[in-house]
Formats: structure tokens, sequence, C-alpha cells
């Protein structure tokens, strides 16, 4: 029993971190406290990260099977609670300024990430469905957070009813794939699914309502619908937020859930997720041509990238896997840096998020103005910045694979979507002489903004040995 | 005698009208609520029934958590749902439309 706990117990000290945010928050009954609990709560994940980074080893399973910690779920969890860190330390002076800084969002942002930790450790039906809700119900409040905001609350309303119905069609999966496989531990529904061709019909329809459960979360198309109004009406730093830790948590979900419960019927699953892929790549990149909003046009631009990711988990194979981890670190890394410029956008004390305000931006701050640019063409995949590398690593999966029609279309979709992150490029060097926007005066922005960047063009040395990191996750998941 | 295909079938035709709930409603969120809800126990419907016929207990455990986590996703629903009320002034499912899309 102890040797259980002693498996889960970053989350379980992470949710006590929680519960006594909350108590104290209450008990002082004063928003006076946030900014202190905000930062308190960027050092526990911060230490966390590198308790699960250090001392973790081999694979260990607790409560019979239902939990597991093993190098993918410890590569996700350090991945999850950097990115939750960074997001959360840039978000504090915006949210400071306008008020919205409460008590209750350190706390909710904690009580998702221990959320995203026990989805991407769950080896169990249960233990997975009650790490999504956790997570879930958390995002659905933080996107409403600013409550006076019609526009806030309207996103949290519609990512609660999407939300609902994913988890509702997940869940109906999971009763299918329980009743059809006679358990629900994964250990177990592999070895029912194991031995034939093809899955067997119950089998597959519970695989099928999973995955488009799984597909609603990291918004891959056409479960994305929920994607552009959530980015546009959140506060900005819980945008940041969607757009980072929690892609990466559903991403891991969905390789876990692939590899570990329906690991024998590759073949049934992998033309699942190349469509998944193929679709959310190309609409990523074509419906984001016309935004001139930029959170909408990043909420395309995050549909296109789970599209490139989606590519890695489609080849089947332990290099796929080790190819989306890698491409998750990198798209996390490069979404940090670009939300802190879009965090920093402000006229007058006002955000905006017209990108057509952006013009001539480079005049006045041509620093930041070189590692937008830089971020940006390493969205676009231009090489040779870290971006490139990362849709490289899955591109090269897809075609060891033998899914060469895959990487072609990968390849397509990237040369369309250049199109926009270098429009964007054209507004902050050319374009019309406008109003300038406010200068940054917040060093926490510039600073991740200028480091972001910086890893975009140091990274393409060795990329900080995640790579060799992410192929021994793999290794980890796919047997 | 009503077997392990009955239970499916009523937990499949409950699991569709949850879902046409909340695509073909035009009236009022609370029916999404609801419909929401009823997906959910349609969900709870095929566990037990599931349970009973493998002669496992699981599924019982897994109604539990499911019954459980509905109840507070409802909670956090309706509380959402008065925030939005409170600044609209209308839960009909045709005003929430300040963001296209």
């Amino acid at each position: 029993m102890s040797a259980d706990l002693s498996v889960i117990l970053p989350e379980i000290a992470l949710s006590v971190f929680a519960m006594a945010g909350l108590l104290w928050g209450a008990y002082t009954g004063k928003d006076r406290s946030a900014p202190m609990l905000l930062w308190a709560t960027v050092a526990a994940f911060l230490a966390l990260a590198l308790w699960i980074g250090l001392n973790g080893d081999g694979t260990q399973r607790a409560f019979g099977g239902m939990f597991v910690d093993d190098a993918f779920a410890r590569f996700a969890k350090v991945a999850i609670l950097v990115s939750a860190a960074a997001v959360l330390l840039m978000g504090e002076g915006y949210m400071a300024r306008r008020g919205i800084l409460k008590f209750e969002y350190p706390v909710l942002i904690a009580l998702s990430v221990v959320g995203m930790m026990v989805m991407v450790s769950a080896s169990d039906l249960i233990v997975l469905y009650m790490g999504l809700e956790l997570q879930s119900l958390a995002l659905y409040v933080i996107a409403a957070i600013r409550r006076d905001s019609a526009r806030s609350t309207e996103a949290g309303l519609k990512y609660f009813v999407l939300g609902a119905l994913s988890s509702g069609l997940l869940l109906y999966g999971a009763s299918l794939t329980y009743g059809f496989a006679g358990t629900t531990q994964f250990a177990g529904i592999v070895a029912a699914a194991g031995g034939a061709e093809h899955l067997p019909l119950g089998l597959l329809l519970g695989l099928a309502f999973l995955f488009t459960g799984l597909a609603f979360k990291v918004s891959a198309v056409p479960f994305h619908m929920w994607t552009p109004d959530v980015y546009e009406g959140a506060p900005t730093p819980v945008t940041a937020f969607f757009a980072t830790a929690p892609k990466i948590a559903a991403m891991a979900l969905f390789a876990r859930v692939a590899h570990d419960a329906f690991g024998g019927a590759t073949r049934d699953w992998g033309q699942i997720v190349a469509f998944l892929a193929v679709a959310s790549m190309f609409l990523g990149s074509i419906a984001a041509i016309g935004q001139r909003n930029i959170k909408r046009l990043m909420a395309y631009s995050s549909i296109g990238h789970m599209g490139f990711a989606l590519i890695g988990l489609a080849a089947g194979t332990a290099q796929g896997v080790s190819a989306m981890l890698v491409y998750m670190a990198i798209y996390v890394a490069m979404n940090i840096g670009t939300f802190a410029f879009i965090l920093s956008m402000e006229k007058d004390g006002r955000p905006v998020t017209d990108i057509a305000s952006l013009n001539q931006y480079a005049r006045r701050e041509p620093t930041k103005a070189l590692a937008m640019l830089v971020l940006l063409f390493s969205l676009a995949g231009v090489p040779p910045l870290l971006g490139f590398f990362a849709k490289f690593a899955v591109l090269a999966a897809a075609v060891h694979a033998g899914m060469t029609w895959l990487a072609v279309a990968g390849v397509i979709a990237s040369v369309i979507g250049a199109f926009y992150y270098l429009r964007i490029v054209y507004f902050i060097y050319f374009g019309d002489e406008r109003e300038p926007l406010d200068p940054v005066r917040s060093p926490v922005l510039s600073g991740l903004l200028i480091a972001s960047a910086l890893v975009m063009v140091l990274g393409v040395a060795n990329l900080f040995g995640v790579d060799v990191q992410a192929a021994v996750a793999a290794e980890a998941l796919v047997r | 005698m009503i077997g392990l295909t009955h239970y499916l079938t009523v937990a499949a035709a409950l699991f569709v009208i949850g879902i046409f709930g909340i695509f073909l409603n035009r009236k009022n969120v609370i029916v999404i609520l609801m419909s929401i809800e009823l997906m959910l126990l349609a969900v709870n419907i095929n566990l037990v029934a599931f349970s009973a016929f493998l002669n496992d207990l699981t599924g019982q455990v897994f109604t539990m958590f499911v019954l459980t986590v509905a109840a507070a996703e409802a909670a956090i629903g309706l509380a959402i749902l008065v925030t939005f009320f409170r600044n609209r002034g209308t839960i009909d499912v045709e005003d929430v439309n300040v963001m296209k899309g």
C-alpha cells in the first residue's frame, strides 16, 4: 500500500498544495494574497518537475496496475509542469492589471495540472476518466474566470457544453470497451484485442468512441469547433494555458490509449488517426488565412500543429511516438514565446488582438520584432529553426512506417500554413504606419519571448537532449 | 427474458437522444445540460448491464465514479450558466453568439 502511494506521491503533493491554497484563500478571504499564491504555485510546479525528472527510473505500477509511472509519463509530466509554470508566470501582470487575479486562478490551474498528471499516468479506463474530468472541470471554470465579461463566460459555456459532450462520447466508448474486453485495465484490453487480424466489432466501436472523445480534447478536425471561440473569448493568459499544458496531456493520453490499450490493433486505429491528422493540418492551415484576431489565428495554428503531432501517432511505431513527443515539446516552447508576445500587445493599457495593429512594430522594438520573427518562422517550419526539425521528425516517422502519402500531405499543409505566419511578419516589418502599441514594460514577458526565440535558434545544435529523452519515453510506451 | 442486448439497446437509444438533444435543440441551454445528463446515465446503464453480465464489480464501481463526476459537472455547468445569464440576460441557445463560429 505504501509502495502504491509512493508512486503517486507527486500527484498527492500537488493536490494537497492546491487544497491548502484553497483553504488559505477562503479563510483570508482576500484576493490580495493571489500574487503570492501564484508564485508559490509556480515554485511548486518547478520543484515537482525537478523531482519527477531526476528521481524516477524504470516502470512502476500502482493500485493493481491502474496507475503507471514510466518514462513516457515522466516526460509528459515534466513538460506539463514546466509549461504550466511558464504560462502562470507570464499571465500574472495581465491578470493583476485587469483585476481578475483571484486566488482561485492558481488553485484551479494546480488542480487541472493534477488532472493532467493523472491522465498521462492512467493505465485503466476509470483512472483515465477521473484524470480527464479533473482537468476538464477546472479548465471550464478557468475559461469563464472573467465573470463580468460576456465573451469570457460565453467561452466557458461553449467549452463546457462541447467538453461535456466529448466526455460523454469517451465514456460511452469506455463502457463498450469494458463490456467487450471484460476489464477496464489497459493490459487486459490489449490481451482481449490481441491475436486477431482485426478488432472484434464491439471493441472497434469502443475504440471509435474513445478516439472521438480524445480528438475533441486535442481539438483535432472534425471535433475542433470549440477551439477558436474558446481561444478568443478566454482571457489571454488562459488562452496561453489552453494552448500548452492541456495539449501535451491530451496528446500523451491519446498515445497512451492507442498503444497501451489498443497496441495490437495499430492497423485499425492508424487509419482513423491519419484521417484526423490530415483534416486538422489542412483545416488549420486554410481557415487561419482569413483570421484578423491573433488569438483566433493561434487557435487555428494549434489545430494545425495538433495535426502534425498526430502524424507521429498515426505512424504507430516507437519512432512515431518519440517524434510526437519532440513535436509537442517544441510546439509548447514556441507557443510560450508567442503568447508572451501576444500578452504584451496593448494600446493605451487595453489589450489588442488585431494583427493589423502590429504594423511597423519592428521600427520601434527591433529586438522583440526579431524574436517574434524567429518564432513565427519556427511555427511555420522554416529551416534551420527548431520548428523545422519538429516537422521533419514526424514526417520521417511517417515515411519509415510506410505512410509516404501522409508525409506528402504534411508538407503541402505546412507550405499553405506558412502563408499566414509570414503575413504577420509582413505586418511587423512593413505595413502601413498606424498608432503604435504601448512599449512592453514587463521584464517577464520580454524575457520569455527572447528566451523562447533563442531556444528556437540554439536548440538546433542538439535539441537540448529532448530527442534522447523522448526516444526513451517512446520505448517505455511502445513494446 | 430480458438479456444484455435489451439493456444495450435502451442505453444506445438514450445516448443518441442525448446527442440529438444537444445538436437539434434551439431553445434553451438548460435542455443541453439535461441532454448531457441523459448521455451519462445511458453510459451508466451500459456499465451496470455489462457488470451484471460479466459477473464483475468493476463496472459498478465505474458507475459510482461517473455519477459523482456527473453531479460535479452539472454544478459547474449551472454555475457558468448563471454567470452567462448575468452578463447577457438570456439563456437562449441562439443568443450564445458574441463570437462567431
